[in-house]
Formats: C-alpha cells, sequence, structure tokens
C-alpha cells in the first residue's frame, strides 16, 4: 500500500500513509488522549484489536468508533478527546 | 449466635433495607436474612425512577409521601446513590392526551405535587432530541432517578450502623415468632417482616404475588440528548391487561449520560431470558420517539421481575393469620419510589406509634380482584 | 434502517488461520461459505497487515486459497447477535445484515490478559500484542523507547518485529523464571521451524537486554507514560520509555460461544475431535478452544471446516491430527512453562483502576463479594467493554467465573439492533398497524 491520505484530526488536516488504522495516524500525529475516563484522565489503545474499547473516537460525525478498527480514507475528519 | 432480636426483616432489596434502617433507627434490635446480596433481586433490575404515580389516591399519596422521604433520606447515605431529581416528562401525543395531561395536572396539583403542562413549543426546547409533533407534556419536576443497588447498598449500611445485623442465609419457613432457616437453624423474635418482593410467597403462599418481567437496555454515554424522564402519557388509551406481552416508551438519562431504555410487561414465571422479539420492540418505540437513539451503542440489556398483585397496590401491614407477622412486599414496578412510606407503615405499625399515612388501602388480607395469573 | 439478509452454508466467525483454513475447507467442499470479521482485513491478530506484500508465505498462501475458493469475506464489521445457531445478525459502517447459515464456525481467536498495576491506563501503556497490533495497523514505533514485559512467545515475537521498525527496546521482561524459559525453548527448538522462528527474533533484538524474572510493578507519567519501574531478581529500578507493552499471557475470546450455549470449560470452548461444539451445528477452533499458536489453528480450522461442510469423521487426515495434537501439546507447554507468578496479582493499589470503562477502583471492591454483587454495588464490568479487561482481570484476582453473557455483543447501534430485531429481517408476529399506546392502563414505568 502506497502513498498518502489527507484527513482532519481536530479540525487541522494532515497526511498519513494510505492503509493505516485511525489510531496509528492519531498517534504518528502526537495523539495521546483518544477518549477521556470519568475523571477526564486521557486515555489511548491498549488492546490494538477492537477490544478493549479505550480507543474510541469520533469518525465523520459517528461517535464512539474504535480506532484501532478503522482504515483511513481521503478526508475523513476525526474527533478525539486531545 | 443470634439472639432474640426484636424485629427479623427478611429481604434486604430496597423495601426489606429500608424497613430494616428504620426499624433500627427506632431503637428495635434488628436481624436482616438475606441468602443473596443487599439490593440483588428486583431492586438491581429495577430503573430507579422515583415517581408519583396517580392510577389511584392511596398511590399516589404513598408515593408522593415517599418521594419526599426520598429527599430526606438519599442525601444521608454513606454510599452514592446517584440521584438526579430530573422529574418526568409524561408525553402526549395528540390533543386527546394533552386533555388528559391537564386533567392530571390538576390532580397533582390539588394532592400538592407539583406539575405544570407544557406546550409543544416548550417540550421542544425542553427536549429538543424528541420526536417533531408531539402535543405537549405533563411535567412532574419533582420526580428523580436513583441508582437502586446503591440506595439498597447504602440503606442496609445504615441499618448495620443503628445496630442491625446481616445474617446471610434463606428463610424456609415462618411461624409466630420464629424462622426456620434453610439449614435447620432457628431465629426467633417478636415480629417478623417479610419483605422478599417476588420471593415472598414461598414463604406465605397465599400473598397473591406474581413475577411481571421487565426488559431494560442501557447504552451508551450520550449526555445531554435526554434530560428529563421521559415516558409517554398515551397508556389510558390502552386495552393491554394482565396477559400479553407489553411494551411502552420509557427512557431514563442517567447521571452519567447513559440512556437507560424502557420497557416491557410479560407473565413468563421466572424466565429470565432475553426475548429479542420484546427487545426490538422496545427500541421500535423509543427510536420513533428519539430517532437520534438509533446511533447510541447497546452496551446491555437485562430482565427482572416485578412483584405484582392483583390490584397493583402493595402488601403492607399485619399478616392476620400468623400473629407476629408484617407484609412489605408486592410494589411491582414503584418498590423503589414506595420504600420509604412502605417503612414508615411498617415501623408505624409494629411500634403502635401513628402513621404518616392512612395503612388500610395496603391491607396485605384485603380482598382484591380474581385473575388467572394468580390463580 | 434496512436490513439486508444473506443466505449460506457455512458462516465462520473469525478471519484468522483457523477461521481462514476453514472456510477454505468449507468452500473446497462445495458449501457457500461467509467469513466475518471486525477488523479491516482478513489473518487475524497474528496475520494483521497492511498489505498482503508483507505477510508469509503460509497466510498468503492461504489468502489465495480462500479467494479461490469463492469464500466471501465481510470484514470491518461485529457479530452483534446469535437468535440461534443458524442465525446471525451482524453490523458493519453500513448497517446490519442478518445471516442465514446451516453450519457455524467459531474461530474468535483470543485476547490478552491484562493484570493491572499502578499506572496502568496512562496513554502510552499498552498490550504487548497490543503494540504489535498498533505497529501492524502502521504505527511508527522508530526511534521510540519501548518497554515490553509479558511472558510466553509473543513477546520474543513483538520485541523482534518492533527491533525490526527501528524501536529502541530499552527492557524486554520476561516473568517467568529463566529455567523454565530455558526449559520450554529446549522442547520448542526440536521443531526445526521453531528453532529458526526463534533464532530469527533473538537476532533481531540481540543487543536488548531479555531478563527473566522480571515484571513492570508500575507505571508513571502526567498526561502520558514516563517511566516504569521494573522489578528484577537485582531488586527494582525506574526505566525511562516511550512506550510500555505489557501482558499476562492470551485469553480465549468465548462470548459468542457462550450466547450460544456452548459448554465452557476452563474459559475455553469444549471440543470434542471433530471440532463440533456441545450445541448442534456449531464447531470451533483455533485459540477460542484454548491457546496454542497458529499451526495448530490451521489444523483445528481445516478439521472443523471440513466438518462443518458435512464430511464424516473418518474423513479426518492423520496430518492434520497430528498437527493440532502437536499444537495442544505445545498449549500445555506454554501454559506450564509461562504460568503467572504470584506477585502479578498483586499489584494493584488500593486507588489502581481494576475496570477502565467504569473507573472502579481496587479499593472499591470486596474480595469476598460475588461478581454480580461486585458488578451491581460497584459497576466494574458494566462498561464500554463489558468485561473484556476486566473480566479475565477480575479472574484472576478475585477467582471469579467468565462473565455472563446476555444478547446483544459488541455494542451494536441502537438502530442496527432494533432493525435486525423487527419483522421482516426476523420472523415474528406482525407490526402493529396503528402504534397504540401499550403500556398496562394499571402500570406505570418500572422503576
Amino acid at each position: 500500500m502506497t502513498g498518502v491520505v489527507s484527513i482532519v484530526i481536530d479540525g487541522t488536516t494532515r497526511e498519513v500513509a494510505a492503509g493505516v488504522t485511525v489510531a496509528a495516524a492519531l498517534l504518528d500525529h502526537g495523539v495521546m488522549a483518544f477518549r477521556r475516563d470519568l475523571h477526564d484522565a486521557p486515555r489511548a489503545p491498549l488492546c490494538g484489536m477492537g477490544s478493549c474499547m479505550e480507543c474510541r473516537v469520533t469518525i465523520d460525525g459517528r461517535a464512539e468508533r474504535r480506532a484501532c478498527l478503522v482504515v483511513v480514507v481521503d478526508g475523513m475528519r476525526i474527533e478525539t478527546a486531545g | 449466635m443470634i439472639g432474640s432480636p426484636d424485629v427479623i426483616v427478611i429481604g434486604s432489596g430496597v423495601v426489606g433495607a429500608m424497613c430494616a434502617m428504620q426499624l433500627a433507627e427506632s431503637g428495635l434490635a434488628v436481624t436482616v436474612v438475606e441468602e443473596g446480596f443487599g439490593g440483588g433481586g428486583s431492586t438491581g433490575a429495577a430503573m430507579g425512577h422515583i415517581v408519583v404515580m396517580d392510577d389511584s389516591a392511596a398511590q399516589r399519596d404513598l408515593a408522593a409521601h415517599s418521594r419526599a422521604r426520598w429527599g430526606e433520606i438519599l442525601p444521608t447515605l454513606p454510599v452514592d446513590p446517584s440521584y438526579d431529581q430530573c422529574g418526568t416528562m409524561w408525553l402526549a401525543a395528540d390533543d386527546e392526551e394533552l386533555a388528559i395531561a391537564g386533567a392530571r395536572a390538576a390532580a397533582y396539583t390539588a394532592a400538592g405535587v407539583g406539575a405544570e403542562v407544557i406546550d409543544a413549543h416548550s417540550l421542544a426546547a425542553l427536549e429538543p432530541a424528541l420526536r417533531p409533533g408531539l402535543a405537549g407534556a405533563l411535567l412532574v419536576p419533582g420526580d428523580g432517578v436513583c441508582y437502586p443497588p446503591a440506595a439498597a447498598r447504602g440503606l442496609l449500611m445504615r441499618a448495620q450502623a443503628a445496630g442491625a445485623t446481616l445474617l446471610q442465609g434463606t428463610a424456609a419457613s415462618i411461624t409466630t415468632g420464629r424462622v426456620v432457616m434453610a439449614d435447620g437453624s432457628k431465629l426467633h423474635a417478636g415480629a417478623i417482616v417479610i419483605a422478599a418482593g417476588i420471593g415472598s410467597n414461598r414463604l406465605i403462599p397465599a400473598l397473591p404475588i406474581v413475577p411481571r418481567k421487565g426488559h431494560l437496555i442501557i447504552t451508551n454515554r450520550r449526555p445531554g440528548m435526554v434530560r428529563h424522564q421521559l415516558v409517554e402519557l398515551g397508556y389510558l388509551a390502552s386495552a393491554h391487561g394482565m396477559g400479553a406481552a407489553s411494551v411502552a416508551f420509557n427512557v431514563q438519562p442517567r447521571p452519567g449520560g447513559q440512556l437507560l431504555v424502557g420497557s416491557s410487561r410479560e407473565l413468563v414465571g421466572f424466565d429470565a431470558s432475553i426475548n429479542r422479539e420484546l427487545c426490538g420492540r422496545m427500541l421500535t418505540r423509543a427510536i420513533s420517539m428519539l430517532p437520534d437513539l438509533a446511533a447510541a451503542a447497546v452496551w446491555r440489556t437485562w430482565t427482572g421481575f416485578r412483584p405484582a398483585t392483583p390490584d397493583s397496590l402493595p402488601l403492607i401491614g399485619k399478616w392476620l393469620p400468623v400473629d407476629g407477622v408484617w407484609i412489605a412486599a408486592g410494589h411491582e414496578g414503584l418498590g423503589i419510589t414506595m420504600a420509604p412510606g412502605t417503612a414508615d407503615m411498617i415501623v408505624a405499625s409494629i411500634m403502635g406509634t401513628p402513621a404518616p399515612l392512612d395503612i388500610a388501602p395496603f391491607d396485605p388480607c384485603r380482598a382484591m380482584p380474581a385473575h388467572e395469573a394468580f390463580a | 434502517m434496512s436490513v439486508r439478509c444473506r443466505e449460506v452454508d457455512v458462516a465462520v466467525v473469525g478471519a484468522g488461520p483457523a477461521g481462514l483454513a476453514a472456510a477454505a475447507a468449507a468452500a473446497e467442499a462445495g458449501r457457500r461459505v461467509l467469513v466475518i470479521d471486525q477488523s479491516p482485513r482478513a489473518g487475524g491478530q497474528i496475520w494483521r497487515h497492511r498489505d498482503e506484500g508483507s505477510l508469509g508465505r503460509v497466510p498468503r498462501a492461504l489468502l489465495a486459497r480462500v479467494a479461490s475458493a469463492g469464500v466471501t469475506v465481510l470484514t470491518g464489521t461485529t457479530v452483534v447477535d446469535a437468535v440461534s445457531p443458524r442465525q446471525l445478525l451482524v453490523e458493519g459502517v453500513d448497517g446490519v445484515e442478518v445471516i442465514d447459515t446451516t453450519a457455524l464456525v467459531l474461530a474468535t481467536g483470543a485476547r490478552e490478559r491484562f493484570l493491572p498495576f499502578p499506572g496502568w491506563t496512562l496513554p502510552g501503556v499498552a498490550g504487548v500484542g497490543g503494540l504489535q497490533a498498533l505497529l501492524k495497523g502502521g504505527t511508527s514505533f522508530r526511534g521510540k523507547r519501548v518497554v515490553l514485559a509479558g511472558t510466553g512467545p509473543l513477546l520474543v515475537a513483538v520485541a523482534a518485529a518492533l527491533a525490526d521498525a527501528g524501536a529502541r527496546l530499552v527492557l524486554v521482561a520476561e516473568q517467568a523464571p529463566w529455567r523454565r524459559v530455558t526449559g520450554f525453548a529446549l522442547h520448542a527448538f526440536t521443531n526445526a521451524g521453531r528453532l529458526r522462528d526463534a533464532l530469527r527474533y533473538r537476532w533481531a533484538f540481540a543487543r536488548t537486554p531479555y531478563v527473566t524474572d522480571a515484571w513492570v510493578t508500575a507505571a508513571d507519567g502526567d498526561t502520558r507514560l514516563r517511566d516504569v519501574e521494573v522489578r528484577t531478581s537485582r531488586g527494582t529500578r525506574t526505566v525511562d520509555c516511550d512506550w510500555l507493552g505489557c501482558a499476562a499471557g492470551l485469553v480465549p475470546t468465548i462470548e459468542l460461544a457462550q450466547l450460544l450455549g456452548c459448554t465452557v470449560e476452563r474459559d475455553r470452548v469444549r471440543v470434542d475431535s471433530m471440532q463440533s461444539t456441545s450445541v448442534t451445528g456449531v464447531w470451533a477452533a483455533g485459540e477460542c478452544t484454548g491457546v496454542k499458536g497458529d499451526a495448530a489453528a490451521l489444523a483445528e480450522g481445516e478439521i472443523a471446516g471440513r466438518a462443518a461442510a458435512g464430511d464424516t469423521p473418518g474423513a479426518t487426515s492423520a496430518a492434520l491430527v497430528r498437527a493440532r495434537d502437536d499444537g495442544r501439546l505445545l498449549g500445555a507447554r506454554i501454559d506450564a512453562a509461562f504460568s503467572l507468578r504470584a506477585e502479578l496479582l498483586n499489584l494493584a493499589a488500593p486507588d489502581t483502576i481494576i475496570c477502565r470503562c467504569e473507573d472502579v477502583r481496587r479499593d472499591a471492591i470486596d474480595p469476598a463479594w460475588t461478581p454480580r454483587q461486585a458488578k451491581l454495588w460497584t459497576r466494574v464490568g458494566m462498561g464500554a467493554c463489558q468485561g473484556a479487561v476486566c473480566g479475565p482481570a477480575c479472574s484472576a484476582l478475585f477467582g471469579w467465573a467468565a462473565n455472563t453473557v446476555r444478547a446483544p455483543l459488541g455494542a451494536p447501534s441502537c438502530g442496527a439492533w432494533q432493525a435486525a430485531l423487527t419483522p421482516p429481517a426476523l420472523p415474528g408476529p406482525p407490526s402493529p398497524v396503528r402504534q397504540a399506546p401499550e403500556v398496562d392502563p394499571h402500570q406505570g414505568p418500572a422503576d
């Protein structure tokens, strides 16, 4: 998989490698607060495979999608708790 | 060893725990018999809606009194019961139902329970996630929600702080002054309070209580989407009785932002399995009222059994066939709401002090309509 | 929401080695086969990839076999309910489908066991396999300081992969004792393929301090991981790092099997010699029947796929049975060699979060309580992951039995589950023409 896609992370346009997961794209752009816990502490991926639910972010307006299970698509908009 | 307490309370759901706490804090020596854990039965499956219902004057007065008492008790519990006085919004689909809302508002007001009619415009402003086209609503702002298992646990802790003893075990039979446990041991007390909910007629088979199953669905956190407990007002037009499975629109905002979606009613014995068809109907109805709910995630479902009586009033007071036995059971879907008033009446009856409410309508020996479900 | 319906002969849940092998075998026997997996691409965890060129010979060959046999692979799709062994409800990003199938093969794999320790909720703390999954998903670890702490062969494999990717492995801590690790290695290296793997892995992180009898006791940082406290035979020391990969072995993923009523023993799906579960029409293969590695998973999948396609018991080849039995033996050896040390169960401080979804602290839970009591009183396990993480932790810490399971699974949207449960998607009584109020006149809302 080659090439680059543009995605929007918390309002800022970023270029990421095509084919990576949203989790990878976020981590590579320094996002370490995917969501916040009930006491507002940041949380980031734990299991990387869809079972821990720690990597939930809003993707294209849909809340609580698991960033580790979604591959970036050109134009995708992601909102994190960062 | 358990000596001879003044009172044995059998069951520590919210009703039993409340009775134990009030009796202990009245100075009586109390032993609570619990086979599982406090709030682990119907209480643990309940929605926690503290609501003044007005199907009858007796129901309304007990609920209103109890709601006020909860306001005093909940802030004093040693664990957080997640109380939120969010109010109940009874939704009117059309002008006919809005007229009913007006009549109910008048009846509530006359009984001293705050209530007001909300027009369609105000309703849309107060609950913007509701579908358009509703005629309005009846708002009862004093109603609220709590987390029932925590409330029961907190009540038990306060009872224990007042000297009550918790005994883990199953009561097998009762006679005057004596409880025989499943392991053969015997407990003695001057008074026995049966607050075992759907298990009460295991001890007194003549009690007309049947398990009325309900389903609940809880979603992920959607803070702000719903602000009041939302219930449809259209139930007066319903023809459904004790027999048929039925669903109603009933959505509660949990203080943490989750949405609790109800409700269903079935008479299927003690089958606790999830009835998918009913879940589908519950969700269909809920999404038709709250379209955005479709995007919320279902985290969990569960069922519980409401202790139902033929006339829909609880059984509270002396059980005349066995001297020294009191009943505090059969609250169906209003056990959380009615627990404080129930305990007030039990305490007054046992101690011979004036009760804050007329106990007569709840007499467990009262005549009740026959129904095959209770055969 | 509209509901698509699909009819197949064999539905396979999970597109890892076991699931793909089962699918290929069933399709080659002439069955219409559908594989469902929630990841964006087939391969499961072990063969998670971004492009097929990066895969080894075996997975590429199997994926080619799956494709040429005409298997339909539905990725990005979660099984959210099983109305019966013959009817699955699945949700993908585009909506919901009802899958009608004659036979069902469960190949749901395994996930990591996480044991709580102070600081484990900090961003930068992930699983051992968790880091590998993030790496395979495209995360760059080049130049990042990584501590790995875990147990078993996965630890070595992940260390090698991270080293290959340019990570600076500061420390690889194996909790098992040296004697057990070498004993296991001697057994495993009798197999030439595994010897080659082991040498390759060891070479890849040759300059990395690999320490046995070592484990992480705490992680620290403000808004993200800054350092970890590592306990070794020489005492405790603090190690600065950007990432910690930390886990305590693997646990089978069995929720769907539980929902279907399949017998579960020691937290794994019980199967017979044909990989048949206790429920008629349901087979299981791979790690969900017990962790044993990809070679055995392939064999189990092959056996299950043939059985689900209707093969008679005698058709199972001796080679497959041997591969499966070798794998099971390996799994048992791994369990024995890398059994968890007791210290790992006592790392959580009173204020350490046990349930990461509902933020339930260790000191909120009385170990004397029953699981249900703890759940209702503290909300442990009641959050988004529904106990996927804290369930195995509480089993290890408090001896709790596996979570009970009720429909639905995997947090479907209300709209998806509703649509799938509503006629005509599912047969049931016809919907009322008019939405008559359904509340009993004598009953208020449930409280």
